[in-house]
This record gives structure tokens, sequence and C-alpha cells, in this order.
């Protein structure tokens, strides 16, 4: 198909190619079919991914009982009736309070194991990265009953508490073992040479490794956010009053009143995934660069 | 803290220095992690099995007790319980295979420079920050035969008036494989794309040179490359298949008549709703070994496939 450009290629004489001579062989493999080769995939895959997505704001803007392809004119009505009467302001609330507690926790906690795994030698540390990195495995479906059982024991059944304990843990090795790698990234000697001027461990790590680790920071507490915030077994398990509801919780109660109200649904939808969006634009680009197989969980 | 500033002339990596109080610090250090691991990961581990003993049914306080192993008697002639085997066995094939084949090939699109390429990455990537219930909202949305992209489809002369694909046997399976793929196939691109660009480019050109055509290139130095990724990516990919609920809790509850149950959604419904902690504990055990075994298997069969072809 694009043979011909690659053999002219081949027969040039390119032993030590010069970058601009480099340059322009790779700007002419970009021939016809090459071209289409790149882009009726990308088209294709795009459009399975976006076309469900644009159906759902599609339904959550337009008014109900509408068949326009465009929902113009853009209405509210639906997110004030799923907000107000099915509950979602008081799930979102409880939604936010489960996963910015358990980003907090997992986060601190994660950075203080995490400094050990970076910084500091001790005799069992490759038993413990295996066990943090094995916990990955174990099937959230699995710990429904014994977790249930612990936490009725605990008397935190049906408290928001449960969820904190339960989401966090699940988070926890990923955090820790993501915050080690960012806190190797900072070099060594910049503490080093903080201590040298005086400072204790704990003051050269404030002031110096912890500005630079921001970023990572961020990144390693939106992975904990977004994982909370999407956890759905846990919420059905450990919660049974309706006030205490998280968002998932709330959506799969929506989806059982089959076939009543889309508009409803689509809009609890989007009210679902709005956190979520907002901290996957910047935690994206880490997910490409791979340092994270296991943030890609789900 | 005097030990870290005691010796300041010389200065050797702190790593190197393991006296008796930088690992007491370090123990201190991951305590917090290894006490919640150990609370609550490795004890619900152990208490499974010994709960898997007993009988243990909260809408039946009074029958509780020790069991012996009655509940996985119980399982070997439960026919839910085999028939769950084997719609798991499906459902983590069929969408581990078709992620593989269409997740490979979004990683290689989006490996390739053009304008506009970081952009389309998130866009594509997007579905990996939404959640199993929300997948399933947006999917019957689409499904539906009166809100269902079908309907307009059908009004423009394409296809024909629907029924509801979920509520036919026949196409319940696919419409749930097709609404995963959705999920599932931007995920296997995001653990194969981050080894596609650790290929160094002078291996594409030197193939170039040589005349190499687009498959020649893919299967000599493309393959060799990504291909571990690839292993671990299907392994963790089919681990991540057969733990997933969440889809098909919402989307088809198991149905219809148990159709669509996997085994970890068949021990989310018995603890849920049947609230049978003795038997879910034994369908915990069960599914827990055979995960374990599968995945053995599987590495020992990719692990031995590399040794011949190196």
């Amino acid at each position: 198909m694009s043979l011909a450009t690659h053999d002219d290629v081949g027969q040039a004489p390119v032993p030590a190619a010069p970058p601009a001579r480099r340059h322009a062989a790779r700007k002419r493999r970009r021939s016809m079919g090459d071209r289409l080769m790149l882009w009726l995939p990308l088209t294709l895959f795009l459009l399975f991914t976006l076309v469900p997505l644009y159906w759902m704001v599609l339904f959550a803007f337009r008014p109900p009982g509408s068949t326009a392809l465009v929902p113009w004119p853009i209405t509210l009505e639906n997110f004030r009736r799923v907000w107000e009467g099915s509950g979602f302001g008081v799930y979102f609330r409880n939604s936010i309070a489960v996963a910015v507690a358990s980003l907090v926790v997992s986060t601190v906690i994660g950075m203080l194991g995490g400094y050990a795994l970076a910084r500091l030698t001790f005799r069992g540390k490759n038993v413990f990265l295996v066990i943090m990195l094995c916990t990955q495995f174990i099937p959230g479906a699995m710990m429904l009953i014994p977790l249930f059982q612990i936490f009725n024991g605990l008397y935190l059944t049906n408290s928001l508490w449960s969820l904190i304990i339960a989401d966090t843990v699940f988070h926890l090795p990923l955090s820790l073992v993501l915050m080690a790698g960012f806190i190797r990234n900072v070099p060594v000697t910049l503490e080093e040479s903080a201590q040298v001027d005086g400072c204790g461990r704990i003051r050269a790590f404030c002031a110096v490794v912890l500005p630079l680790l921001k970023p990572g920071i961020v990144a390693v507490g939106s992975f904990a956010f977004i994982s909370a915030w999407n956890n759905f077994l846990f919420a059905i398990m450990f919660i049974s009053s309706q006030d205490r509801f998280t968002v998932p919780v709330g959506l799969s109660y929506l989806l059982g009143e089959f076939g009543s109200d889309f508009g409803a649904l689509a809009a609890g939808g989007l009210i679902a995934v709005a956190p979520v969006v907002v901290l996957f634009a910047y935690v994206q680009r880490f997910l490409i660069q791979g340092l994270s197989a296991g943030a890609v969980k789900g | 803290m005097s030990s870290t500033t005691a010796e300041p002339v010389r200065r050797p990596p702190a790593a190197r220095r393991p006296t008796g109080s930088r690992a007491g610090h370090a123990y201190l250090l991951i305590a917090p992690a290894v006490v919640l691991v150990l609370v609550f990961l490795f004890y619900p581990v152990l208490s499974v099995f010994w709960e898997s003993l007993r009988h243990h049914n909260l809408t039946r306080p009074l029958d509780d007790g020790f069991a012996g192993l009655d509940n996985y008697r119980a399982l070997l002639a439960d026919e839910l319980f085999w028939r769950s085997l084997r719609f798991t066995a499906q459902w983590v094939f069929v969408e581990v295979g078709l992620q593989f084949v269409l997740g490979l090939a979004l990683a290689l699109v989006l490996n390739r420079t053009f304008v506009g390429r970081g952009l389309a990455r998130a866009l594509a990537f997007s579905p990996w920050a939404v959640s199993g219930i929300l997948t399933t909202t947006i999917w019957i949305l689409l499904y539906n035969p009166t809100t269902g992209i079908g309907h307009y489809l059908a009004s423009m002369g394409i296809g024909e008036y629907g029924t509801s694909l979920l509520s036919e046997p026949d196409t319940t399976f696919w419409a749930l494989v097709i609404a995963e793929l959705w999920k599932g196939i931007p995920f296997f691109a995001i653990l194969i794309l981050a080894d596609l660009q650790s290929v160094p480019l002078e291996l594409y050109e030197a193939a170039n040179v040589d005349g190499a055509g687009p498959l020649r290139r893919f299967s000599a130095v493309t393959w060799p490359h990504i291909r571990k990724a690839v292993v671990i990516a299907t392994l963790l990919r089919a681990v991540w298949e057969f733990n997933n609920v969440d889809l098909l809790y919402t989307m088809t509850a198991g149905g219809p008549a148990g159709s669509t149950t996997t085994l970890p959604l068949y021990v989310a419904q018995t603890a849920i709703h049947d609230q049978d902690f003795g038997y879910g504990s034994a369908l915990t055990v069960t599914a827990f070994l055979l995960l374990t075994f599968a995945s053995m298997v599987y590495l020992r069969i990719s692990s031995g496939d590399s040794k011949e072809g190196k």
C-alpha cells in the first residue's frame, strides 16, 4: 500500500543521515494510505467513546419528551428534579465527604510509607513491597462479607466511616507505591544539603521535598478520590439508610425505577461524573506515562 | 533525629546507612499502612476461610453454627454455581480477547505523531474515569428502545425499530460485552501505550531502511518490545474483568434467569440480597482459589512461550 515510498527511503544511501534528512524521510512516509490508517481507526474509536457520552449529555439537558439531537433550548429541569426530588444533593455531599476523607488518609499514610520505601533501607522492605502489590489482586466482591462483619463488630455499618476505611485500605497500597516513585524522583542531594544546613529529617522533608512533590501529591490524591468516588459495592453493602447513600448507590436506584425518567437518570449520571472529569484532565498524563499500572484498575 | 545530623562532613547517600535508628524510623513510617492492611485486608481474607465452614445466614440467625464442609457440598450441587463458572470463563475470555485486539490497535494509533494527539488521547481515555454504574447508565440510555440510538437510526431508515437488547437472551451477552468494551479498550490501550513509547525510534528507521512494510515493522520491531507488557496487561485485564461486578450487577443483575451471572457477581448477590454469609464465603474461597490457579497457569504458559521464542 505504501510500499513504494518505503522502497525510496530504502534505496537512499543513509549510513548516517543528518537530522534534517531523517525528518524529511519521516515526512514522506505520510502517504495517502498511511494517513487513512491513522485517521480512520482514530475516528471510529473516538465516535465509539464520545457518542455514548454525548447521549447522556443530550438527555440531561433536553426537556422531557423532546427528540431533538441537540439539547437546545437547554433546560436544567432534569438536574433540579434529581438534585432535590431524588436526593442527589444529599448523596453528592456524602460522596464528597467519603472521597475527600479517603484521599487525605491514603495520601498521608502513603507519603509516610512511600518515604520509607524511597529513602530508607530496612529489613523486610521487599516483603513489604510484594505484599502491597499482592493486595491489588484482592477482589472487592470477595471482601464484602468479612468487611461487613468487621464493621458490624465496630458498630460502623450504615456509617460513612465504613466506606472511608474500606476505600482507603483498598487504595492505600497503590498510593504508597506511587508516592515512593515520586519521592525517588526528588534528588536525595537536595534533602542532604538541607540536613547539612542543620535541618532535621522532618524539616528537610517539609522545606525541600514537599514543594517539589506537589504534582505527585495531586496525582496520587486524584487517583484516590476517583477510586473512592466511583466505589459502588461497598456502599450498597454497608449503607442501608437513604440519607447516607453515595452517588453511585443513588444512581443504581434511579436505574431500578426503569423506564420512568430518563432525563433524571442522565442528569444524575452527569452529576456523578462531574468531579471526576476535572481530576481526570489532570491525571490522564500520568496514566500514559505508565508509572501506574495499578492505577489503571477497574 | 540527632543521628541524621551527626556526621555532616562525610555524607554518603542516606540509603547506604542502615543504622539501628534509621530502620526504626522506617518501621514507624510504614506502621500505619501495615496495620490498616493487616486488619482490613489480610484478616478478612483469612476469616473468609473460617466463615466458609460455618452456617451463617443473617436472615436465619437460629441456624448459625459449625457446618464442616456443608457449604462446599451445597456449592457442588448448585446449578447456578456451575452456570456462573461457565459464564465467567466466557465473559473473561471474550472481553480480554477483544480488548487485546482493539486496545492494541488504539494504542498503536495513539502512539503515532499527529496534530491534536494530546487531545485525542485525553478523549479516548476518558472512560477510564467513569464508574461501572455510570457505564450502565449511559448504555441503558443507548440500548433502550425508546431513548436509544436505534430509535433514531430506525427513523432514518437504518435497521428496524428494536426491542430492548437487554431483555433477549441472545442479544444480552453482546450488549454487555460492548458496554464493557467501551471502558475496557481504553484501559488496555493505556497499559500498552507506555511500553510502545519506549520502543527506540531508531529501530523503526532501521526497519524502514531495510524496506520493511508496516506489518513487518510491527512483527519485527514493535511486537518483541511490547510482548512482555502485553502478557502482563492481558493478565491484569483478565483479573479485573473477573472481579468486575458493578456493570453486571446494575445492568442485568445477572439475568435474564441467571444467564449473565459471574462468580464474583454471585458472591455479591449472596452477600447483599440473601445475606447468607456462610455460603457466600464458600463461594468467595472457591472464586479466590480458581483465580489464583488460573493466573499461575497463565503466567507459566506465557513465560514458557517467551523462553522458546528467545
